[in-house]
């Protein structure tokens, strides 16, 4: 599978990176080779084998419902690069 | 001083018990360590004034006869953990001057215990990478240099390069690693250490930077076995705020060294030799499968059919469990804020800025195998792929108690090598993501030196949460080996 | 068929499905320990998960799956017992993980069914497609400063539960009577609280039109209307806009829209070239959820009567019309108190008066049947008063509105203000006699063939006692008197 400039922009977009135009290519390159080596799974015959979901053979564990977190609005802003009167602030979305 | 800083930690720890060593001392030898070994830049941050007041309180347990199992036990902390009120980068540009308000669980059950941190150790960024070159604070270089190029620095291993480093260098007693595909283990064979990963879930997650969260396993690395089981036994635990933590109880890992393997089976996986193998890591092998024999265990030829291709679907699944996982490395909330007119740009300058080469090539590769068209294809089957690779291990068990492997294919090489292609640094993990996929317990155990003079690891798996099995062959074979080389650079 | 809409070049179809979001009544939120009460102070109700600070890791509230299960079987709906929370991947500030986790290939409750109770007295059946659980996200706000948005993580991690429906509905009504009656559902069993004003119910609108008995056509998702009252307007305005471009030659795009109730109309969502590459995948942090067929049976257990079956039995104990019924149990207090009314009561009378009396005062006052000024047993006393004839159904009223003012009962101030009904044949005799022969000219047209003028009479007597005078006897004694 090779993957070409605008898929490269396609996806960067999708993962929020800037990738400049100029970059493209020789990243275009990088992926595809990545990409045809792992082409090689497609050999193996998964056929009615389920996909890994965990590797844990546990049942998942379960809270109580009660308010045991929270209520420190510090804790949890003192690290944001910018805030306001307790909130976080980010450039206006424009919806 | 130097033979201080030659203890392992089951003599300083005996040694502080009985009063012979303080713990103020010993710390304070690490300290000055640490600042020795900085030309190795093993460390992100390094925390004196922490472990010499950890050290104190050890002093005041120790003396009214209380404490914890690693009172006084100074070690290198990986900068995947958080650390409640120290920078915690990850390695990464994105992490700028994030201090966290929470401490993780395994470095707070270590200073529960009683250790020290001496600082925060080095890493490739986000854990990605098998040679520590890629994190945003530089490279860490190995404290062994070969025979043949003294001069030429060499890399540590990775992801857990510095934590490796810094061990070897005697300027950590232990340090905490994590592995997600070999990121423990590879270092610890590069650098000369014993490195485990425990099974998934004996450790809890809780607090450490996830790279791909079904495969991360927290871990420690250090100079011997019985360290290593001393160290497990501090960090490993149930924790209920990890849905992935298993509820076991954590045996007792020192009390499964000694003995011999005489009821043991020990399986020996045919795909595992592979063509253009350096001659000085099949017979290393060799050596190992020999020394086992010796010692009485049952050597038996297995086959894990699936293993060649447990590393492509390791570049499927860990890649995209970390596109999401990185995707909270927003400019919000934490880190750094790039700025742009609009959310998007901003977005797009922070990532962009923050995070480098390696992490932007796994983050796009992830981003594309799990979207619209392609995720059947890649990402559910490298899923299946990984069953299978499970399935094989399952099969084993049923013939022999743990598989003998070699720990890499090769030995340390130089800052720089195999930079400009991925793959060929992928192929470091070859050995070691097999276990990782399938999430069982394995080790490291350096057992000889390669020709040009740099240690070289065998590798143990086992059945899963059966670290005790393992712990006692690895101590097996640590004896066997009689590995006492030291790196060229030393801290003390 | 009444459901048709009309367009220029003919009758259209309109083909409506909803998925409602529903906030689980939970104290704490789908992964993390941080409280859900609403109206707190910015980001004090956020844990340290909930800001998908590095590391953390989400452990599932064991209530929004009771919660998600309870509610599966009021739907009468499948319960999955294997199920698999998954991450939905998208860059937003008010969705700190940069992913919500919901349930993608394998939801807790599959398909399902209820029935809709419609205006006209109607029932039908509609389609429940999936319920699953996923997280809600923080609260973005755009009006507190020039040139940046303002993000408060307070609901960010709340759990809700989406319920799709099939794309059964036929008209805003329906659509109206589907969010209806799914409100009921969920506050019968107490799984939501049903308060669309403080966003804890909100519904996605899918609408499409086509010809009748023609394939479907292309939908458009009018994305988060937070009232019934929008929700049929919306509907309606979509429906209009679509039929408008199909018929001017036009197609319609597949593609989300917002419904501005201001203006009226639906316009479309600024479309991001990637808007809808999710990227699901299983959520590696979470083991899938394997429940116990034995889980499941003790929680039908706790179910209460549902509406439905409330319904049928209103409509068999009671002899109550459909429609009666359905007004009467769509909330759980309003049915019990009826039934405190009802009890050894006529069953009708009780009915007339809880929905018109009642009812209008505390519609007209917004006030909840819980705090109604007039108790169950103080409107059951004073339909016994009328019962036994005590007072007439015209002066029940006057007490009625007494009883509301003061919260008195109905004795006491019938009592206090001798609105006692007079059933004495001779008090009576003696006030018709007194008009009768005050107005002769009337009598004399009764008697020269026009008798809808005793009506009038029956008036006078009525207003002369001051209302009090037993109008069955009024009407009896005059007859007598005015034929003899």
């Amino acid at each position: 599978m090779s993957i070409d400039k605008a898929t490269v922009a396609k996806i960067a977009t999708l993962a929020r990176i800037k990738v400049p135009e100029e970059d493209r290519e020789a990243l275009a390159g990088e992926l595809s080779n990545i990409l045809g080596w792992v082409e090689q799974l497609s050999e193996v015959d998964t056929d009615n084998v389920p996909p890994m979901t965990s590797v844990v053979d546990a049942v998942a564990p379960k809270r109580k419902d009660a308010v045991t977190d929270g209520g420190y609005r510090d804790r949890v802003t003192v690290n944001a690069p910018a805030a306001a009167k307790g909130f976080f602030t980010v450039p206006k979305v424009v919806e | 001083m130097a033979g201080m800083l030659d203890l392992t930690i089951a003599d300083a720890r005996d040694a502080m018990r009985k009063g012979d060593l303080a713990p103020t001392e010993f710390v304070g030898a690490y300290i000055k360590a640490v600042e020795t070994a900085r030309p190795l830049n093993a460390y992100v941050t390094e925390t004196p004034d922490r472990a010499m007041d950890a050290a104190k309180g050890s002093e005041a347990r120790l003396a009214k006869g209380e404490g914890g199992a690693l009172e006084g036990i100074p070690l290198g902390i990986k900068d995947l953990f958080c650390t409640e009120g120290v920078l915690s980068t990850a390695g990464s540009h994105i992490l700028d001057g994030f201090e966290p308000t929470y401490e993780s669980t395994v470095s707070g059950n270590l200073l529960a215990a009683g250790a020290a941190m001496l600082g925060k150790c080095n890493m490739d960024e986000f854990a990605m990478g098998s040679a520590n070159m890629t994190s945003y604070y530089g490279p860490v270089e190995n404290p062994w240099r070969a025979l043949d190029a003294p001069d030429k620095k060499l890399v540590p291993g990775g992801s857990s390069g510095g934590s490796a480093a810094a061990v070897a260098a005697r300027a950590a007693l232990g340090a905490t690693g994590t592995d997600t595909g070999g990121s423990i283990r590879q270092p610890a064979a590069f650098t000369g250490l014993v490195g485990m990963k425990p099974t998934y879930g004996r450790c809890s997650r809780w607090g450490v930077i996830a790279f791909a969260s079904s495969l991360d396993q927290a871990g420690p690395l250090t100079r011997t076995v019985r360290d290593t089981a001393i160290m497990l036994g501090a960090m490993a635990g149930h924790d209920s705020k990890d849905s992935t933590s298993v509820d076991l109880p954590v045996p007792d890992y020192e009390a499964a060294l000694g003995g011999d393997v005489r009821n043991l089976k020990i399986g020996v996986p045919k795909e595992y030799r592979l063509d253009g193998m350096p001659a000085e890591i099949e017979t290393l092998w060799q050596l190992g499968i020999a020394w086992l024999k010796d010692a009485g265990a049952q050597i038996v030829d297995i086959s894990l059919p699936h293993t060649k291709y447990a590393l492509p679907a390791y570049y499927i699944v860990a890649p995209a469990e970390a596109s999401s996982n990185l995707a909270r490395y927003d400019g919000v909330r934490f880190g750094l804020r790039v700025d742009g007119d609009t959310l998007q740009e901003m977005y797009e300058n922070t990532r962009a800025e923050g995070f480098g080469d390696e992490v932007k090539r796994r983050v796009l590769i992830g981003t594309y195998v799990l979207s619209a068209g392609y995720y059947d294809a890649y990402y559910l089957q490298a899923q299946k792929v990984r069953t299978r690779i499970a399935d094989d291990f399952r099969k084993a068990w049923e013939k022999v108690d743990a598989v003998l492997t070699p720990t890499a294919p090769s030995a340390a090489f130089a800052q720089g090598e195999k930079m400009d292609d991925p793959i060929a640094m992928y192929l470091n993990d070859i050995f070691t993501v097999p276990a990782s996929m399938a999430g069982l317990p394995a080790i490291s155990v350096p057992a000889g030196l390669s020709a040009q003079g740099l240690p070289l690891g065998l590798h143990l798996i086992g059945k899963p949460f059966d670290e005790e099995t393992v712990l006692h062959i690895a101590n097996v074979l640590e004896q066997a080996a009689g590995f006492d080389a030291e790196p060229s650079f030393l801290a003390g | 068929m009444a459901s048709l809409m009309k367009g220029r070049t003919g009758d259209w179809e309109i083909v409506i499905g909803l998925e409602i979001h529903a906030q689980v009544t939970a104290d704490a939120k789908l992964f993390s320990g941080a409280s859900t009460a609403f109206g707190a102070e910015p980001n004090t109700q956020v844990s340290l998960v909930d800001a998908a600070m590095p590391g953390m890791l989400p452990v599932v509230n064991e209530r929004s799956i009771e919660q998600a299960v309870r509610t599966g079987l009021a739907l009468n709906a499948e319960v999955r017992l294997h199920s698999v929370f998954a991450r939905k991947n998208y860059f937003y500030p008010d969705l700190p993980q940069g992913y919500q986790i919901s349930q993608y290939e394998e939801p807790i409750i599959g398909e399902g069914e209820i029935v809709i109770d419609l205006p006209d007295g109607d029932s039908k059946p509609v389609g429940i497609e999936r319920l699953h659980l996923e997280q809600d996200a923080g609260k973005s706000l755009h009006d507190q400063h020039p040139s940046q948005s303002y993000i408060d993580l307070n609901r960010s991690g709340v759990t809700l539960m989406e319920i799709v429906s099939k794309p059964d509905m036929r008209s805003a009504d329906e659509a109206a009577a589907y969010i209806e009656k799914i409100r009921s559902i969920l506050r019968y069993i107490g799984a939501c609280d049903g308060n669309m004003q403080e966003g804890s119910m909100r519904a996605d609108v899918n609408v499409s039109v086509r010809r009748p008995g023609e394939a479907l056509g292309t939908r458009c998702e009018i994305k988060n209307v937070n009232s019934i009252r929008f929700v049929r307007q919306a509907i309606d305005h979509e429906a209009a806009r679509q039929i408008e471009i199909i018929e001017d030659g036009g197609e319609i795009d597949q593609e989300t829209r917002l419904y501005d109730p201001d203006r009226g109309e639906t316009r479309s969502m600024r479309t991001k070239e990637d808007a809808h590459d999710y990227r699901y995948f299983p959520d590696p942090d979470l083991l899938p959820v394997d429940l116990e067929q034995s889980f499941v049976d003790r929680l039908k257990q706790t179910l209460p009567e549902l509406p439905d079956q409330k319904k049928a039995r209103f409509i068999d104990d009671y002899g109550l019309s459909p429609y009666d019924a359905s007004v009467l149990v769509a909330e759980r207090e309003t049915a019990e108190f009826y039934e405190t009314v009802a009890t050894g009561r006529d069953p009708k009378l009780a009915a007339n008066w809880v929905m018109s009396e009642l009812f209008g005062r505390l519609n007209k006052a917004d006030i909840a049947i819980a705090d109604s000024p007039v108790s169950a047993e103080a409107l059951g006393g004073l339909i016994d008063l009328i019962a036994d004839d005590t007072i007439s159904g015209r002066i029940a009223k006057d007490v009625f509105n007494e009883m509301v003012e003061t919260g008195k009962d109905a004795a006491a101030i019938v009592e206090e203000k001798g609105l006692k009904q007079i059933t004495d044949t001779g008090a009576i005799e003696g006030i018709i006699d007194t008009i009768i022969a005050e107005n002769p000219d009337n009598v004399a047209q009764y008697q020269g063939g026009n008798t809808k003028v005793v009506g009038w009479f029956v008036g006078q007597v009525m207003k002369a006692s001051q209302g009090k005078a037993n109008p069955k006897l009024v009407n009896e004694l005059l007859r007598k008197k005015l034929d003899a």
